[in-house]
């Protein structure tokens, strides 16, 4: 790179270092600091915080978060490539207008959207409106794991729809049409042209789905009810409610391993290391 | 590139001072959500020709966290009895000059020179109230008049508590006949027991959101604070208040000046205002809370939706009740957190 252009790049380093990398490293410090003393200036370190997780309530709140988040994710994978793939196979100028249409509901605060679920999936909600009006049984989803999951997959929808689509539209229409001349049926043109070449934009879909959702805890907390702790709704509670930052940093310090360790479960199947690339900006 | 330089710095400083345009003094407020009339924000800033900054928070602990971080200039701030006598305790007060709150007069000698604030040299009662079962009448035709109402198989799903750790285990804790301040780790285990028995029964652990769930009769049975209440019933009336036989918490809100203010008297003045019996009568009539001034309740007294036990309880009625007042537990607040963590961690399934 040239020197000049690499110099570009300094204001860059200068905010992550603020904003991102001086932080964690505090984060980490307060992780490691003896929550007894009360006072961190004097601080002794020990690794308490970190033993403490490991009780089977904390465990449980975290398995109980990544579950929901596995389940969150696919979820979106599942309604979100048939639904890149539709846009994709639209004219250009139609496709910049359905993803705009698509993004839209992003520009309303996703606390306001995420507390209109509240009346419409209620116990005299409008959803059971909607089934009397028909003469249905009503239904009783909210505060369920099913209610946070639907919140989940309704915010985080487009995180996996937009990279998705950037991969399927980079897809080169004449490899398809070669590999159909050379004898391939619709699934195998899927499964054996389509799909590794969109891999990388899943992959990403997948990894930006999941961070928010297995981190999340507005979502938990207006549409669970606050019967399902999460790890999110756990790390807020020690920072806001029982001021222990100590073990606060720690239990995110342990997310932040669990977030990296999936990532780079995610990153092996992408053998050609390329879903950083299909990012949408 | 000099020149584009010379440019920015004018713009910012051209926003920077449109910024500060407003040249009257600032006063800094940090109240719970829905708590206030917003009108007299306006009424006050009309009168004293100042700038009120209104700044929400959705805990005491919130409250208490940010104050205790440091960073941030508030004037005045409400919390609870439990947590004015912790901030008291923590050095994060300032002593209030009640000669600026001649207002304080008013004020209900039952609200004075409580146990978190002795001496009352801290504190201006704002509103106070209690903690009881909401319970739609519609739906119980059997009287409530405890809280073992809420682990009646009978209303499984149909159970709104609230999520708040120091109010839960209140309920367990009157519920088994101990005190909601207790320091004892086996009653502490019997309550959580409690609570975790009680998890298949409970619609939702929620707060604020209680209010629309109950107006909408989303539930039968609530935990709610005695304010919440009142404007719950005034909204749908087939809801009714019950202050339960085993007692509950009886608590006051208070005004204070927190160590971070900048504009010490332009808060008394704000208290002071608060105060006024006309001004307290807005705020009483849209929050719904009880007011601790005797000028104000003159006006409401007659009012239809003060006529409850949850806006007006009798003095016989809490005189007879075994009524408590948090206090602050101390360090013993973790065992408070660990049990009550473990309560909403327990594995359950509706």
């Amino acid at each position: 790179m040239h020197e000049s252009t690499k110099r570009l790049s300094y204001p860059y380093i200068v905010w992550i270092s603020i904003i991102i990398i001086i932080p964690m490293l505090l984060i980490f410090l307060y992780s490691l600091i003896d929550p007894s003393d009360g006072n961190p200036m004097a601080f002794r370190l020990t690794i308490d915080n970190y033993v403490k997780f490991f009780s089977p309530i904390y465990i449980s709140t975290l398995a109980r978060s990544l579950w929901i988040a596995v389940w969150s994710t696919l979820a979106c994978l599942l309604l979100g490539y048939p639904l890149a793939w539709v846009i994709a196979q639209c004219h250009p100028k139609k496709q910049s207008s359905l993803l705009l249409l698509f993004i839209m509901p992003m520009w309303i605060n996703m606390l306001l959207r995420t507390y209109a679920w509240i009346s419409i999936l209620g116990k005299n909600g409008i959803l059971n409106n909607i089934l009397e009006f028909f003469h249905l049984a009503p239904v009783d989803i909210m505060y369920t794991d099913f209610a946070i999951i639907l919140g989940m997959v309704y915010n985080f929808l487009p995180f996996m729809v937009l990279p998705i689509h950037t991969a399927i539209a980079k897809v080169d229409k004449n490899l398809i049409d070669a590999a159909r001349d050379l004898g391939a049926n619709n699934r195998q043109v899927f499964s054996k042209v389509v799909f590794p070449l969109t891999l990388p934009g899943i992959i990403t879909g997948v990894i930006m789905v999941f961070l928010p959702a297995v981190s999340t805890f507005v979502i938990p907390q207006l549409l669970g009810g606050g019967q399902f702790m999460m790890i999110g709704n756990l790390i807020e509670k020690q920072f806001l409610l029982t001021g222990n930052w100590y073990f606060g940093s720690a239990l995110s310090m342990i997310l932040m391993i669990f977030i990296l360790l999936s990532i780079w479960l995610m990153k092996r199947f992408d053998s050609d290391g390329q879903a950083g690339g299909a990012l949408p900006w | 590139m000099k020149k584009g330089l010379m440019m920015f710095v004018a713009s910012i400083a051209l926003l920077l001072s449109a910024c500060s345009r407003d040249t009257r003094e600032k006063l800094y407020v940090y109240n719970v959500g829905e708590y206030i009339d917003r009108e007299v924000l306006n009424l006050f800033e009309e009168e004293f020709n100042c700038k009120v900054i209104y700044e929400l928070y959705d805990s005491n602990e919130t409250m208490y966290q940010k104050i205790k971080a440091g960073g941030t200039n508030y004037d005045v701030a409400f919390p609870s009895d439990y947590m004015v006598e912790k901030m008291i305790k923590d050095d994060l007060l300032i002593p209030l000059d009640y000669e600026l709150i001649p207002n304080f007069q008013y004020i209900d000698e039952k609200y004075k020179h409580l146990p978190y604030d002795p001496e009352n040299s801290y504190t201006v009662p704002y509103f106070w109230g209690t903690v009881g079962i909401l319970y739609d009448q519609s739906v119980i035709k059997e009287p409530v008049d405890s809280w073992s109402v809420l682990w009646d198989d009978a209303y499984k799903g149909n159970v709104f508590m609230y999520d708040s750790q120091r109010d839960s285990l209140m309920v367990a804790l009157k519920l088994l006949g101990y005190s909601m301040n207790t320091h004892d780790i086996e009653e502490l285990e019997e309550a959580k027991q409690l609570l975790i028995d009680q998890r298949p029964l409970v619609y939702a652990y929620v707060t604020d959101q209680v209010i629309d769930n109950m107006i909408s009769g989303n539930a039968a049975l609530a935990v709610v604070y005695s304010g919440d209440a009142t404007y719950i019933m005034d909204e749908n009336e087939n809801m009714n208040y019950v202050i339960p036989k085993e007692g509950s918490n009886i608590w006051v809100d208070s005004m204070v000046i927190p160590k971070t203010a900048q504009n010490v008297e332009l808060a008394h003045e704000f208290i002071n205002f608060m105060q006024r019996p006309d001004i307290a009568l807005m705020n009483t009539e849209y929050v719904m809370y009880s007011t601790p001034n005797t000028e104000t309740l003159k006006m409401v007294a007659d009012q239809e939706w003060t006529q409850n036990d949850a806006y007006s309880p009798s003095e016989e009625l809490l005189a007879t009740l075994p009524m408590e007042t948090f206090r602050d537990p101390g360090e013993f607040i973790k065992q408070y957190d660990d049990i009550w963590t473990q309560v909403l961690a327990a594995p359950n399934r509706r």
